[in-house]
Formats: structure tokens, C-alpha cells, sequence
């Protein structure tokens, strides 16, 4: 009656390692890169290629690349009248070494480049407890970087005031033109572009066509066409006899581009927010200024941030172009310095674009980079 | 009870300021903006007469009938220096449109393989995908068209090579040089016009059986073969009549002239270097709308689909893949959009496009406020049309729900 057959286990197995076919380099190699004959062949097509390719390239950017030198003759071949060995190609970095200071900062006076590296360091110092999410008082922070900052900064670099040396726009250039010009694009485009959507929602009728006939126009041509108008029409425009700055014509055209792009970002946000929160903020008798400041922007604006870093991304990249109305910004100063005669040889263009590229890159990247980290933060925060 | 007696105590509602009256309020900021737009406009107008005056300059489109005075690199239309302004302009959008097409078709189908690749399960090729898409979407379109064209194009071998190269090699009819790349250009004989009716009879016939052929499918579960038949209708009925008419077409070859390759059809460096660039740089972009739309699609639609027996391409041609694109369309068609606005970039390079005609114009004849009207005006009108047709294409490709 207790006997019992009843087995009951009083002890685990040894647990097995996972079988060679799933967890060996063996087994990733297989279903990573081998797991069909279509995969294979794609696999075996793209090592080829890497092993035809990339060693080439590093070795053009850096093995046989040349570091150090004065002028042209460094990075010449010996049938062009340099020292290299016949058939050299290799990058120039002598070049853009020679070149920095003028690529970073144009023809900005040698001895005033203090002046731009104050801004540059003051413009770091608040960009970037700007850009932390964990550090306090965001407020007084973008107040100084959107407001304060770029008073400062216009003075300190154009002069003129307090004893210092007045430098004209026209010296300015490189590196330097290209953070500036898009900076003033993306502090004006905001406010601007908030105006605009909120003109485009608004429901009354004239308001809202100016907004989308002028959304629209912008949106519907090429830049270079707008900093065409902004840098030929804008003195038509003016007073007869006016003489307005060259580099105030190119903001003012990067700016009007950038705050239709903008609004439409922040329409997007305007949208995404429930009616349920206009209308509650209007049952508790805000009027529409109050319900926009404290209830609507801040909601749709947190809404679209990754969408507004794009924006900037194109911005930046965009300033590119004042390079076609002979304005000497980053890639403008870097196609210049191409018929500078004493840097002529086959390879200057490339090593100096490569450079150009890699520094718009890094930027560029970068942006890129803080919006997907704030595209996870915003996200994790509407999980409960 | 304060409450019902507010309620109860007068008919009428009570009175406010017509200072917050929002009707009027309403009014008031319209008319307002109104006025303020049109200060602006006879501000600006007023400016613009006196400077006119002052430059000694009217305004007016009837500078558009004289003569233009400058040569074309690309022209596919009929143009010389002694041509109108106005014919330079046409060849200029044609230009654009050439480019903007060409770079359309190659950054989608360039698109579509790198972001399919991106999802791969090679890890190599995703590797690879990921790596082009994240240096072309960070890097100024303007600069990729100088990287090809200073970088690039301008170190292929020059044309004295390539007269050496012919003295060698006599027969050769295709050639790369920094000039661009030479070809061999067909030259339409008399009766080629019929041929080019006979292709456009097999496309409608095509067409046309197509349309059978899935009526046909839906009545019968047969399908007919269609890919074989619009191949023969569309390849050899064209054929067939060519031979016909004894074969109406001969090849104009380039050969050497005195400074230059003389002959022949010529894709030009300019054309290149703008093609490659544009193709490349949105091509990231469209990757990136590609991938988005494949993995907006749930994973259950096409489990759902190998559940029912569809093989893995049928799964993705008929469930997947309708069904991604109604996510892909509406970016898609703002890319197209950048695309031809980002072909005015031509002018950096010289390609003979819209805005580069333009501004040689405008140089000449100063004739600011009419050629940056004829730019926004054509722009904002190929942007319309590109944007009405992908919102077709869109409305037709759109989810239709009961």
C-alpha cells in the first residue's frame, strides 16, 4: 500500500554546452555569412571587393600619403618635378596642414584669432551642458546660448566696439562661416518656423494662405535659388543706394529656407497632439497665447525633436551651397585654396574635398547620433 | 445654487468687450497682416522702381526674344549662340529634367537593393549597406558632385591619350576620357519612324494582354505567360518591322578632330559628376525610407503568408512588399522632390541646367526680378506635378478600407 513507484529526481542534470553547430565561430560564420548559395556568392562578392579596395584606399590615405612639406614640390612625382617616386598618388596632408588655419578661420586677421576661439569656447561651454538632458536649468541655459551668446559673439567677431580692431565679413571664411551661418539659421528658424505653423493652423483665412503660400513657395524651389534672390533681389528690394553685407544677404536666405522647413516640422507636432488638450486648455479660460506657451508647444515640440536635429542636419549641410554665391565658407575655402598655385598638384582636390567631407561628416554624424539617443530617451519615457 | 442662478437669472448671455469679441478680434489681425503684407510689397515695389531707374533698366519679359550670345555644353534641342534667351532657358529645364530623371530611376533602384540590404541577414552586406548609407547622408550633396568631378572624373585619362590609344587600336568606338565618355551616336534613317510606332503598338498590345491575362487568371486560376509574350511584343514586333524596313539606322562614330574627339554622342563630365552625385546622396536617403517601410510591416503578414503557401519571393512581391510601399510613398516623394531641387546644383559645376542658364542670363542682362520668377515658377510647378502624381500613385496604392 506505501510502495510507492512514484521516481521523483533529487538532484539536476549537469547542464550541456550548447551544441558546436549553434555557438562556435563556426556556427556564426555559417548563418551570418553562408547561410544559402545566394549568401555565399554575395559574401564572397563583398570580401573580394574589400580586400580589392580598402587596402588600396588606406594606403592612398595613409601609408603613402605625404604628412610634412612646405609647398607643391612635396607632393609631386619626379616626372612632374618633385621627389616621389614615378606613379606615386597618395593624399597631401602637407596641404591641408599648410592650409588649416585658413580653412578653420579664412582670412580672419592672424593676430585677432583669439577672438574667434573665445566665441568657440564659449559656444562649447554652453552648448554642451545644453545638449545633457540630466543637466539643470535648461531655461537660463538656452536663454544665454540662443540670445545672449549670439549678441556677444556678433561683437567679438566683427568689432569694431570696446577697442577692438573692426573686421569686415568679407575676411571672414572657412570652418568658422560654416558653424556661423548655420547657427543663425537654426536660432532663427525656430521662432520663425512656430510662427508660421501656428499661422498654418490658425483658422483664419488670410493669415493661414500667407503662412501656406509662403510655406509652400520656399519648400517648392531650390535654395540656391532663394540665396540667388536674397543675395541679387534683396538690394532691389531696399532703400536706392543701400549697401547691405554680403554675409547678411546669405543669413537672411539660409534663415527664410530654414523656417519654412521648420514649420513644417513643428505642423507635424502641432498635429500629433490630441484636441482634448486645446480644448482643456481653453476650459480652463487660457487664452491663446497661454494655451500655446504652456500647454501646446511644449508638448509638440518635445514631440519633434529628432525631427528638428534633421533639420539642422540638412541646415548644415545646406550652408554648403553659399559656396555658388562666392562666399568662402567651408567647401567654398577648401575649392579655392584647389588654383592656389603653390599647392597645384593632381591629387590637392581630392585630399582637400576627403578633408572637407570628413569634417562635415563628423558633424554631421554627430547631430545624427543625439537624435537617436533623444528619439530613445523620449521613447522610454512614455513607457510605464 | 449661485450656479443655477446664473444660469436662470437673465435670457440673455452676458455682456462682453467687444475687445474680446473673437470674431472681431479675428478681423482686426487679418486686416492687419493684410496691410502689413501689402506695406511690405509697395515698400519693396517702390525700391525696385527707383533702383531700375537709377540703373537705367526696365523690367519686362521681352528680353526673352534676343539673342543669347553663349554656347551650351549639352543641348538636346536645336541651339546656337544666335538663339533666343528664351530657347536657352528650354534647353536648361530639359537639362534639368534629363538629370533629375536619370538621377530618380538610379537613386531608387540604388535605394531599393541598399535597403533591403541593410535588413539582410548577411552580416557582411548589412555591414556594408549601413556604412554607405551613414557616409552619404552626412556628407553635403555639393561636395560628393566636386568629389566626382575634381576628384574623379578630372583624373581619367585626357584626350591626347585617347588619340594615342585610337592610333594603336583603330577599331575601338567607346571611350572614357576626363572629356567625358565617348560613343558611338545612332542616326535615325528615313522609315525609323515606323519602327518607333511599331514599339509603341507592342507596349499598348502588352499592356493590354496583361490586363487579359489577370482577368483571365482571376476567371480561370491560369495564367497565361505573360513575361514571355510583352517580350516578344515589346522586343520583336519593333524588330521584325526594323529588318523590315531595311534597317533604317546607322552609327556615327567619334573620331579624332584637331583638339577634340569630333562625332559620336558625348555624356559630358559635368552631366556625370551631377548624375553620380545625386543618385548617390538620395539613394541613402531613399535606403533608409526603404528599410523603414519593410519593418513597418508586421512579421505576422508574411508568417501569414508562408502559412498559406506563397514561396518567399511571392510572399514579398504580393503581401510584404504592397504593404510597405503605402509606408514608402509619401517620404519617397519628398525625396524625389530634393532630388530635382537639388539638381540646380549643376550651376557649381557648370552642367547647363535651369538655374545655370539662368544665372548666365542674369549676369548678362541683369534682368534679376524675371529670371528668379521664371526659376520659382517652374520649380514650384515641377514640385506640384511631381507631388500631385505620387499623391495618385499614393491614393491608388492606399490601404482600402470597408
Amino acid at each position: 500500500m506505501t510502495e510507492s513507484i512514484v521516481y521523483v529526481r533529487d538532484r539536476f542534470l549537469q547542464q550541456e554546452k550548447p551544441p558546436a553547430s549553434e555557438k562556435s565561430a563556426y556556427a556564426w560564420i555559417r548563418n551570418n555569412l553562408f547561410a544559402s548559395w545566394k549568401d555565399s556568392i554575395l559574401t564572397i562578392i563583398a570580401i573580394t571587393a574589400i580586400v580589392l579596395y580598402v587596402p588600396k584606399a588606406l594606403n592612398w590615405l595613409f601609408f603613402s600619403a605625404v604628412w610634412t612639406g612646405t609647398d607643391r614640390v612635396a607632393c609631386l612625382t619626379v616626372e612632374q618635378g618633385g621627389q616621389l617616386p614615378a606613379g606615386w598618388s597618395g593624399a597631401c596632408w602637407a596641404y591641408v596642414n599648410d592650409r588649416f588655419v585658413q580653412f578653420m578661420f579664412g582670412s580672419y586677421p592672424r593676430d585677432e584669432l583669439w577672438r574667434p576661439l573665445l566665441v568657440l569656447a564659449m559656444f562649447v561651454a554652453l552648448l554642451v551642458p545644453f545638449l545633457m538632458p540630466k543637466v539643470p536649468r535648461k531655461g537660463l541655459n538656452a536663454l544665454l546660448l540662443l540670445v545672449v551668446f549670439p549678441i556677444v559673439s556678433f561683437f567679438l567677431l566683427i568689432g569694431g566696439v570696446f577697442g577692438l580692431r573692426h573686421v569686415e565679413t568679407s575676411l571672414w571664411g572657412g570652418l568658422m562661416v560654416t558653424l556661423i551661418i548655420s547657427f543663425v539659421g537654426i536660432v532663427s528658424s525656430l521662432p520663425i518656423g512656430i510662427l508660421l505653423a501656428l499661422g498654418r493652423r490658425s483658422s483664419m483665412p488670410i493669415l493661414k494662405t500667407a503662412c501656406v503660400v509662403f510655406i509652400e513657395l520656399i519648400r517648392g524651389v531650390p535654395l540656391i535659388t532663394v540665396l540667388f534672390m536674397a543675395s541679387v533681389l534683396l538690394p532691389l528690394f531696399l532703400e536706392p543706394g543701400n549697401n547691405i553685407d554680403k554675409f547678411l544677404r546669405a543669413l537672411i536666405g539660409v534663415s527664410i529656407f530654414a523656417s519654412a522647413y521648420m514649420a513644417e516640422v513643428i505642423r507635424g507636432g502641432l498635429q500629433a497632439i490630441p484636441k482634448g488638450q486645446y480644448e482643456a486648455a481653453d476650459a480652463l479660460g487660457l487664452n491663446y497665447f497661454h494655451k500655446m506657451t504652456f500647454i501646446v508647444l511644449p508638448q509638440a515640440i518635445k514631440l519633434v525633436i529628432p525631427g528638428i536635429v534633421n533639420t539642422f542636419i540638412g541646415m548644415f549641410k545646406d550652408t554648403s551651397l553659399v559656396t555658388i554665391i562666392s562666399m568662402y565658407d567651408l567647401l567654398g575655402i577648401v575649392k579655392a585654396s584647389f588654383g592656389d598655385s603653390g599647392w597645384i598638384t593632381p591629387v590637392t582636390p581630392l585630399t582637400g574635398l576627403i578633408f572637407a567631407g570628413f569634417t562635415f561628416w563628423i558633424f554631421c554624424f554627430g547631430m545624427s547620433r543625439y537624435s537617436a539617443f533623444i528619439e530613445r530617451r523620449l521613447d522610454k519615457s512614455h513607457k510605464r | 445654487m449661485a450656479l443655477a442662478d446664473a444660469r436662470t437669472g437673465s435670457g440673455e448671455p452676458p455682456k462682453v468687450s467687444l475687445l474680446y469679441n473673437p470674431a472681431l478680434r479675428s478681423v482686426v489681425y487679418q486686416v492687419v497682416t493684410l496691410v502689413v503684407i501689402i506695406a511690405a510689397v509697395w515698400y519693396a515695389w517702390n525700391n525696385v522702381v527707383q533702383n531700375l531707374a537709377r540703373a537705367n533698366m526696365t523690367a519686362g519679359f521681352g528680353f526673352l526674344n534676343s539673342r543669347a550670345g553663349f554656347d551650351l555644353a549639352q543641348t538636346l534641342i536645336s541651339y546656337s549662340s544666335d538663339s533666343t534667351y528664351f530657347r536657352a532657358l528650354q534647353v536648361g529645364l530639359l537639362n534639368t529634367l534629363v538629370v533629375a530623371a536619370a538621377g530618380i530611376v538610379t537613386a531608387t533602384i540604388v535605394g531599393l537593393l541598399v535597403g533591403v540590404g541593410r535588413l539582410s541577414h548577411n552580416w557582411l552586406v548589412a555591414r556594408l549597406c549601413t556604412v554607405y548609407v551613414e557616409v552619404f547622408r552626412n556628407i553635403p550633396p555639393l561636395l560628393v558632385i566636386f568629389f566626382w568631378y575634381l576628384g574623379v572624373l578630372a583624373l581619367l585619362p585626357s584626350i591626347r591619350t585617347i588619340f594615342q590609344h585610337l592610333k594603336e587600336d583603330p577599331d575601338a568606338v567607346f571611350f572614357i576620357s576626363n572629356r567625358g565618355i565617348y560613343m558611338p551616336a545612332p542616326v535615325f534613317g528615313e522609315g525609323f519612324g515606323v519602327v518607333f510606332v511599331a514599339l509603341l503598338i507592342g507596349i499598348v498590345a502588352a499592356i493590354a494582354f496583361t490586363i487579359w491575362a489577370n482577368a483571365r487568371q482571376r476567371a480561370t486560376g491560369q495564367r497565361p505567360p505573360v513575361l514571355w509574350v510583352n517580350l516578344a511584343l515589346i522586343v520583336l514586333l519593333p524588330l521584325a518591322v526594323f529588318i523590315v524596313m531595311g534597317q533604317p539606322l546607322t552609327l556615327d562614330y567619334a573620331v579624332p578632330g584637331s583638339f577634340n574627339m569630333k562625332g559620336g554622342m558625348v555624356i559630358g563630365p559635368e552631366f556625370l559628376a551631377l548624375y553620380l552625385a545625386l543618385s548617390l546622396y538620395t539613394a541613402s536617403f531613399i535606403a533608409e525610407i526603404v528599410r523603414a517601410g519593410i519593418r513597418g510591416v508586421s512579421h505576422g503578414q508574411s508568417e501569414a503568408s508562408y502559412a498559406l503557401g506563397l514561396r518567399p519571393g511571392q510572399a514579398t512581391r504580393l503581401v510584404v512588399l504592397p504593404q510597405a510601399l503605402r509606408i514608402i510613398i509619401p517620404p519617397l516623394t519628398s525625396q524625389y522632390l530634393n532630388l530635382i531641387k537639388n539638381s540646380s546644383l549643376a550651376v557649381a559645376v557648370g552642367y547647363a541646367d535651369l538655374v545655370a542658364v539662368g544665372g548666365t542670363i542674369l549676369n548678362q542682362s541683369g534682368k534679376s526680378i524675371e529670371i528668379i520668377s521664371i526659376w520659382m515658377l517652374i520649380y514650384v510647378s515641377i514640385s506640384l506635378i511631381t507631388s500631385l502624381f505620387m499623391n495618385w500613385f499614393n491614393a491608388k496604392m492606399a490601404l482600402v478600407e470597408r
